[in-house]
């Protein structure tokens, strides 16, 4: 019996598996990093967001008479990024209600794979800083292997991160820990303060790296997101602006993770290569406005969300068409 | 030195290793011929002999029908057994001549040479319609109807097509290494119609032995300049051919005289050359039956040859013949039937098994974006893709669906296996529907 399948008849390597677990692999560093800094509570919150995320899509495609593909891998990159984006003491069903609402909500209501606006991970983060703020955002643990000394412990448990001094009105002590050697090589290797998988600078471009050379995603969007940061607060510090140098800007808080895990999702960043540096640009523009002027110390989520939302527009940026 | 190449495209397996080395084999012909009306862009051609009629080989058999046709010869000697409704390598059945060999004439093209110099350039045109003359590369556009360019356009370029792109495939290849005096001799008769300023053979570095093979002639021809190209799919397009050698874009809906440029492909080349030089009509060709056979051939065929009997002929798949495709893996069309039969476009016969056929899961489009970077016309595969399932041709249109070629570039990176070439295809028919 004879097949008949349309051309072409071969394919690339690359399949919707590959570049899924690619992703899934290139977060094992970040995550590996995390139970070292946080202690194994950071892998348990992680698993719980990871199961919770296949369970709800495997539940909603069960549901809805879908083709059941909650393995496909994206569910899987969705919790560990809503994981890697609470803090590592935050109450165990906090990852279980953030996966549910970025598979739920963000992902599968809007069409599933391939079809929702919004980051689904981000979303999730953004829905659980709506809700419990103080959990989020106030919660902050130091490492297990200790961090900086100078950093201010808020109460005995609690202890500031570097980014959330920031928006405290610092003192000038603070202002030079902050701009110190020390303190910029503490925020690379990434044993400080902050969400889960965010403070190690180090292992996220260890991850990044292994996308960008697979092809899994796009070095363009990373580097115009984490190159405008750089360049414009760099503008801002020479000018007095902030307080604090370029360099510390781009290694605190969420730029590292957002900038090279988040923003490039696929799904949610334009098509052309143009709309890629638009929507990189443009959202190291508003996460710079975001962080200084904002309430919040961090502007990394809602300048990728914000940027989410152009990407339709971003996509009618055709190239020309080859002799129009 | 540095290689010529254009925007997008991608890079496949060749698996050229497969037939490259396996010299130009003419093939015994089978038991019966079946040549279909349609083999050609345009008009099919029209029998004017009746059954029973005895025929000979390049006898000629069917005629031009219209402003856009070619006539149609017997590739065999023995007896025409009428018309028959016979499976078309384009798909469906069509109407082909059926013809009965008759083994005892055996037979061999031998005419004297023509001097090229005692024709007009109107005769030699002439010469090439009446030689049922098309493109051999695959599309098979009538030759005669593409030489006569318009009076206002000049053509600068003349492009030998020589690069090969479609993976497998290797008939050109082994023609340029076999008969590039041949091919060469044909380019002087093209230039004296076209009288372009410039002259250039486009090969693939991939076949670095057939470059030296033309330039052991270049003291003979030394208009011939070669272009040595990079290895990428769709190198061989027209369009991207022209945009290599020329940096010019042909105008979208436009043609390559819009841009003063003029592509011919190597095989047809040849068949000009015997046309015009030996009365030669387009009645055999060079066909490359690869993949799992135990012998990977070329094989010199007579027009209307069963694809099954060249199948046999390289010794039979190993692992289970599941698809057998004319053409290359790329823009080739999956068989249902193993007796359709070669026609003047048939580059090759791809043959797949069990384990080659792809098991393709189709998955949602995730916006990878694989498509538009390849996309050699700077088209957003993955946008027009979306407008075509809603229906909406006019967006699809808009997004310039009619520049697609069709080349595959972009099914061959979806990692969602989605069959966009398909899409396409079926979007284009349906405008052009919607014109008439």
């Amino acid at each position: 019996m004879l097949q008949l399948s349309p051309a072409p008849h071969i394919t690339s390597p690359k399949n919707i598996k590959k570049i899924m677990y690619g992703v899934v692999g290139a977060l094992i560093p970040v995550l590996i990093g995390s139970v070292y800094f946080f202690g194994w509570r950071a892998l348990f919150l992680c698993s719980l967001s990871v199961l919770s995320a296949i369970f709800t899509e495997w539940i909603f495609q069960r549901v809805t008479n879908r083709d059941i593909r909650c393995l496909d891998g994206s569910a899987i990159i969705t919790g560990i990024l809503v994981a890697f984006n609470i803090p590592v003491n935050s109450p165990w069903w906090l990852p279980v209600v953030g996966s549910f609402f970025a598979v739920f909500i963000v992902k599968q209501l809007f069409g599933g794979l391939g079809y929702n606006i919004f980051n689904p991970a981000l979303a999730g983060r953004a829905f659980l800083v709506a809700s419990w703020p103080s959990l989020m955002t106030g919660n902050w643990t130091p490492p297990i292997n200790g961090t900086l000394s100078g950093i201010p412990v808020l109460d005995g448990m609690t202890q500031a991160t570097p980014l959330s001094l920031l928006i405290m009105k610092p003192n000038l002590n603070v202002i030079q820990l902050l701009n110190s050697p020390t303190m910029i090589k503490t925020l690379f290797i990434g044993n400080t303060g902050g969400c889960i998988g965010e403070t190690s600078a180090l292992l996220l471009l260890i991850g990044a790296s292994f996308l960008f050379i697979m092809g899994y995603a796009d070095w363009r969007i990373s580097l115009s997101y984490i190159g405008s940061i750089f360049v414009i607060t760099g503008i801002f510090y020479f000018l007095g602006v902030t307080p604090v140098n370029p360099v510390f800007h781009i290694f605190s808080g969420g730029v590292m993770l957002g900038g090279l895990f988040m923003a490039t999702d696929m799904v949610t960043s334009p098509v052309t290569l143009k709309g890629r540096w638009i929507f990189g640009i443009c959202g190291g523009v508003l996460c710079v406005i975001l962080r200084l002027w904002a309430g919040y110390p961090e502007g990394v989520s809602y300048s990728i969300l914000i940027m989410n939302m152009f990407v339709p527009l971003l996509d009618r940026l055709q190239v020309r068409i080859f002799g129009r | 030195m540095k290689l010529l190449t254009f925007k997008g495209g991608v890079h496949p397996k060749y698996r050229k290793e497969l037939a490259k080395d396996s010299p130009i084999k003419r093939i015994e012909p089978p038991e019966f011929i079946y040549l279909p009306l349609t083999q050609h862009t345009g008009i099919p051609s029209k029998p004017i002999i009746e059954k029973k009629d005895e025929v000979e080989v390049g006898m000629k058999i069917a005629e031009s029908n219209g402003k856009l046709s070619v006539p149609l010869h017997s590739s065999v000697a023995g007896v025409y057994m009428g018309l028959v409704n016979w499976p078309h390598p384009l798909g469906g059945r069509k109407e082909a001549m059926k013809i009965k060999l008759d083994p005892q004439r055996t037979f061999e093209w031998k005419e004297e040479e023509r001097d090229v110099d005692l024709f007009s350039e109107d005769q030699i045109i002439e010469i090439v319609k009446e030689a049922g003359i098309v493109g051999m590369g695959g599309a098979a556009f009538p030759t005669y109807f593409k030489m006569k360019v318009p009076p206002d356009k000049k053509i600068k370029d003349l492009i030998i097509n020589g690069a090969e792109c479609e993976p497998y495939l290797t008939a050109d290849h082994r023609l340029i290494l076999e008969r590039a005096e041949d091919i060469l001799k044909g380019v002087e008769i093209l230039k004296r119609v076209l009288n372009p300023e410039r002259v250039w053979i486009a090969i693939e570095d991939n076949k670095m032995d057939a470059i030296d093979k033309i330039k052991e002639f270049s003291s003979s021809y030394p208009w011939a300049n070669i272009t040595i190209h990079e290895t990428k799919y769709p190198q061989g397009s027209e369009k991207q051919l022209i945009q290599s050698i020329t940096g010019k874009e042909v105008p979208e809906g436009g043609l390559p005289f819009d841009v003063g440029a003029y592509v011919q492909n190597v095989g047809t080349v040849i068949a000009i050359y015997e046309a015009v030089c030996y009365s030669k009509p387009l009645y055999e060709r060079v066909v490359t039956v690869t993949g799992p056979v135990r012998d990977p051939s070329n094989f010199l065929v007579p027009i209307g040859t069963p694809f099954e009997y060249l199948i046999e002929a390289s010794g039979g798949v190993f692992g289970g013949t599941m698809q057998i495709i004319n053409g290359g893996p790329m823009m080739g069309i999956a068989q249902i039937y193993p007796e359709v039969p070669v026609i003047k476009g048939t580059t090759g016969i791809l043959v797949q098994n069990e384990k080659e056929t792809l098991e393709r899961e189709i998955s949602p489009c995730i916006r990878c974006a694989s498509c538009v970077d390849v996309c050699p016309m700077y088209l957003m595969p993955t946008e027009i893709y979306k407008f075509i399932e809603l229906e909406d041709f006019e967006k699809a249109k808009e997004l310039g669906v009619l520049s697609c070629m069709e080349c595959g570039g972009c099914g061959y990176v979806c990692p969602s296996y989605i069959p966009l070439p398909q899409h396409f295809k079926y979007a284009k028919a349906e405008i052009m529907k919607e014109k008439k």
